[in-house]
């Protein structure tokens, strides 16, 4: 039995291994680093199954900002999950990394590639356990700054840099917000620790506005990371810009992780009704802009960008409605189908192009890429009997269940949207004739495995929730409320 | 035996897409879920009536949530439809140049989501299984399609699916109604709820709108229609025939399947509107059906406007009403599914469908001449096709509805108003005859292609289900018999 906190430690010490055999390892091929990296994590995730439950009522030392409850552990395995993804589609990547980084040898710059996404990783697990704003900060910082590096990691393409730069000062100025609400927080409270704050909430008279500040000061870094409106400015560059495996592990995994600390962070402040109100307002931002705003796009990781926005509303909803499962479900559902259609993307892109028209004809260019990608964009758009689907089924039943009909409204109409813009990439696939170079697209075997688990996935979950949804319905931690 | 009903369409299609012959394996995929549902149209004893040959799986506990298929008259009466039109759609299927794997894949998606629709004994997979059809049409209509056909396969998927969204909604809101302890997506089991009284009558009709209306955009009723007659215009025929022949039925099968026999206070309350909605399908869709020019928007229109009879005899829930309704989505789905299929036919030989490049091609082309006539009296409703017998019901069962010596009620209107419907039907389908079969031949009928080698049977096939409901409904009453007995009759 492992304790849990020994996850986190084992992937950062794996992380800090590879850096320094990547120091010394002179001009060989990195590929096999993201392999071994690849292998380290799933070990990790397979340990995960076997962990010492945490010391029941235990607040002192660790446990008091650290949290080993069933939804820490699930986001733990789900970034564990995520970045094995992304290493895969990273490998496919190296091509693009060769040309992008200046550097003595042809294989510069990948064995850090391979490897920055496993501190990543480490910071999102931790994500997961933060119940104190201090761990929350310092966890948070470990992402980001990791992410500083890899969105500008190609850096003779100039639109990477500007990427890296917009995705510095935003997510910067966001840090200063995070710390200043938690100062504010702090004044009022005299606590970091959630629960602790939650008790001080509930027994006594507060200052209402100094902390209605505070937490809205929270919200707005928070709505940064999960890339809520009206902070979502950033989104679309950087999403074009980033090197596309950093673009879906920024849309997947930093999304995840501010939806955790989303959720955990409102627990203790859901008695203030201001609190939820201006969140109804943000998720109906969200939904209205991301959509909306995702209709004209031509370029398909602009898309994305876009249609993440969209997602972050719908997973709003859920957290508007506090339905843990909900949001839980949705969150994989969300990796599964963004994955894929990243995973493809990186392919086509290699050989075509990123814009929605370097599409045209796929259906009959490369059969089984086309039908990935199909798959990808009808459970975005949220077709029956696929996880994306059922994603927005439990998002829907909450916000019903809630008495929400505003947001069941916007959602119906956001929905809509969403039928149009994810169709126009089969439209482009199916419909449209190969423009030129009509041979097939080259797909290496890890790739088609990868795409085939997830279509998998996708059909399983699909029909079959049941696993995502006891995942978290442990008798210690009954997150369905139902 | 329902196990594989549903799933031979699918794994068909699959097997397809994996590389077997598109066209050989589509029909004996088709053809064996047919005699399947044939088989289980004599197996199903009427005697004890209830649903039989069900099937379950659990899918999720918490949720109360299962796999759950079964069958009773109508639903099997629907399924027979289905697979009867699936396999004349897949036979009279001209050659395909383009990604002929595709196309009949996609064919067979969209007859098995119509399919698994109507053999799902619970609301989740019911529904799940129509969206099914979603993409199938998106890429039928747009790789395949004529005319305008982007702009069509674009209206037709963003329309259903906003409505089906709505359905969502509802039947959602159907699920959170019923007290905790007994909340299920089990039909059987909600039925049970329903009859003793544990959906709230204020819940009833707020559910009974959004089903309304989610039903109402698939099945095109009045002001959500318009995304029909431009869809079945540009798609290719064998998916139009599917499309408006079977898959329209699903929101019809809704309504008397969930939201009559379950929410009768939310279809009282919503009687009046859905009366005046249904007068426009007849009444204003039918003047608009006169006036088309082209064969294949005529037929779309028409399609849209005889939905107008089903729902009147939906609205007049009654015993006799609601078998006519039942009778007529059998014999409307057969015989549009008929005239689509000789539209098409007509394309094909002779490149156009506009009315005034047609005439003439009677002595051209007899056998179409000829059967397009029966598939129009059929439409019509002349007596000796299924279309008559359930028309009469409907009138005789709307009409009697609250009739007394004082006065007519709205629903007594409503039916004066929709027997002129017949003679509108009777106007714009006997003109299209005239225009295309009478006359003089122009040029352009000179040098036609022969008749198609694969029409003639699936054509016969059709005609013949037809005319054997029009002699003897007594086959499909006898099977409705223990549908709408206990519930729904007890309405009113």
């Amino acid at each position: 039995m492992i304790p849990a906190p020994a996850l986190e430690i084992a992937v950062l010490l794996w992380g800090l291994a590879l850096l320094l055999v990547d120091a010394f390892a002179g001009q060989k091929d990195r590929r096999g680093f993201a392999i071994a990296a690849i292998a380290g994590l799933f070990v990790v995730l397979v340990a995960s199954f076997f962990l010492r439950p945490a010391p029941a009522a235990t607040t002192a030392g660790l446990w008091s900002f650290y949290a080993a409850d069933p939804l820490a552990i699930f986001f733990k395995r789900f970034a564990l999950v995520t970045t094995i993804l992304v290493l895969a589609m990273a490998i496919d990547f190296a091509p693009a990394i060769r040309i992008g980084v200046p550097g003595a040898h042809p294989h510069a710059g990948l064995g850090e590639f391979f490897t920055i996404p496993i501190f990543t990783c480490a910071g999102l697990m931790w994500m997961a356990s933060a119940i104190d704003f201090v761990m929350i900060f310092v966890s948070l910082e470990l992402v980001t700054i990791s992410f500083y590096v890899l969105v500008s990691f190609t850096r003779r393409n100039p639109l990477a840099l500007e990427a890296g730069v917009k995705y510095l000062i935003l997510s910067a100025l966001s840090t200063g917000f995070l710390v200043y609400g938690i100062t504010w927080i702090f004044g009022v409270t005299g606590e970091t620790n959630l629960a602790r704050i939650g008790a001080v909430l509930a027994a006594q008279g507060f200052d209402r506005i100094p902390l209605l500040f505070g937490i809205a000061l929270v919200l707005v870094a928070l709505g940064f990371k999960i890339a809520a409106v009206p902070f979502q400015i950033w989104v679309p560059d950087v999403y074009q810009g980033a090197p596309t495996p950093v673009t879906a592990f920024l849309s997947v995994g930093s999304k995840a992780a501010g939806f955790v600390v989303l959720l955990r962070v409102l627990g203790p402040f859901s008695i203030l009704p201001q609190v939820g109100r201006l969140l109804i307002g943000l998720t109906v931002l969200t939904l209205i802009y991301g959509n909306f705003a995702a209709l004209p796009q031509t370029n398909l990781k602009r898309l994305l960008g876009y249609s993440s926005i969209a997602h972050a509303g719908y997973l709003l909803i859920g957290v508007v409605t506090f339905s843990g499962a909900a949001v839980a479900y949705y969150l994989v559902a969300y990796l599964l189908m963004t994955l894929l259609s990243f995973a493809v993307l990186v392919v086509v892109g290699n050989s075509a192009g990123d814009e929605i028209d370097d599409y045209a004809g796929l259906g009959r260019r490369s059969p089984f890429l086309a039908f990935a990608m199909l798959i990808a964009m009808i459970s975005l758009a949220g077709v029956p009997f696929t996880a994306g689907f059922l994603g927005k089924f439990f998002i829907f039943d909450a916000a019903i269940r809630h008495h929400q009909t505003l947001l069941v409204v916007i959602g119906l109409i956001t929905v809509g949207c969403g039928f149009y813009y994810y169709l126009k990439v089969v439209r482009a696939m199916y419909w449209l004739q190969p423009s030129s170079d009509a041979t097939p697209i080259p797909l290496s075997a890890l790739s088609r495995l990868t795409m085939a688990l997830l279509i998998g996935a996708i059909f399983i979950l699909g029909v079959y929730p049941q696993p995502i949804l006891e995942a978290l319905n442990t008798p210690a931690a009954p997150m369905v409320a139902r | 035996m329902l196990l594989f009903i549903v799933f031979a369409p699918l794994l068909t299609a699959l097997l397809i897409l994996i590389g077997s012959p598109a066209r050989l394996t589509a029909l004996l995929g088709s053809a064996a879920t047919a005699a399947a549902t044939l088989v289980a149209l004599f197996l199903y004893q009427s005697a004890i009536g209830g649903f039989q040959f069900v099937t379950s799986f659990p899918i999720s506990q918490s949720w109360r949530l299962q796999f759950l298929l079964g069958a009773d008259g109508l639903s099997l009466i629907m399924l027979f439809l289905a697979a009867l039109v699936l396999l004349c759609a897949v036979w009279c299927t001209p050659p395909i140049e383009r990604s002929e794997r595709l196309f009949y894949a996609s064919l067979l998606f969209l007859a098995s989501g119509a399919i698994g629709a109507f053999a799902s004994l619970d609301l989740f997979f019911f529904y799940a299984f129509h969206e099914l059809a979603l993409i199938p049409t998106f890429l039928l209509i747009g790789i395949w399609g004529s005319g305008n056909r982007f702009a069509a396969a674009w209206k037709v998927t963003i329309y259903l699916g906003l409505g089906s969204f709505v359905l969502l909604l509802g039947l959602i809101l159907l699920y959170r109604s019923v007290p905790p302890a007994l909340r299920s997506f089990d039909l059987r089991a909600l039925q049970a709820v329903a009859a003793d009284g544990g959906i709230a009558a204020s819940a009833q009709n707020q559910i009974f709108f959004l089903l309304l209306i989610g039903f109402g955009v698939l099945i095109s009723l009045f002001p959500f229609h318009t995304w029909a007659p431009e869809a079945y215009a540009s798609a290719p025929a064998p998916a139009a025939m599917l499309h408006a022949g079977v898959l329209k039925k699903f929101g019809l099968y809704g309504l008397l399947r969930i939201a009559l026999p379950l929410l009768p206070e939310g279809a009282r309350h919503w009687n009046t509107l859905l009366i005046i909605l249904l007068l426009g399908n007849i009444i204003y869709v039918g003047l608009v059906t006169i006036a088309q020019k082209r064969l294949d928007w005529m037929l779309g229109y028409s399609s849209v406007m005889h939905m107008g009879y089903i729902f009147l005899g939906i609205a007049s829930a009654n015993l006799i009403g609601l078998n006519g309704a039942a009778v007529l989505m059998f014999a409307h789905g057969i015989s549009i599914a008929l005239l689509f299929a000789l539209a098409g036919e007509i394309r094909r030989r002779t490149g156009t469908l506009v009315f005034a490049d047609l005439g003439g091609l009677g002595k051209m082309m007899p056998f179409v001449g000829f059967t397009f006539g029966l598939a129009a009296f059929a439409a019509i409703g002349l007596p000796g096709f299924a279309n008559f017998a359930s028309d009469v019901m409907i009138f005789f069962g709307a009409f009697r509805v609250g009739a007394s010596w004082e006065g007519f009620h709205l629903i007594q209107v409503a039916t004066v108003l929709a027997l002129w419907g017949v003679v509108i039907s009777a106007v714009y389908l006997l003109r299209a005859y005239r225009a295309i079969f009478m006359g003089l031949p122009n040029d352009r009928a000179s040098a036609l292609p022969g008749l198609s080698r694969r029409f003639r049977a699936p054509i016969v096939l059709l005609i013949a289900a037809t005319m054997i409901v029009g002699f003897f409904p007594n086959t499909l009453l006898d099977l409705l018999r223990p549908t709408f007995s206990p519930p729904v009759a007890a309405n009113r």
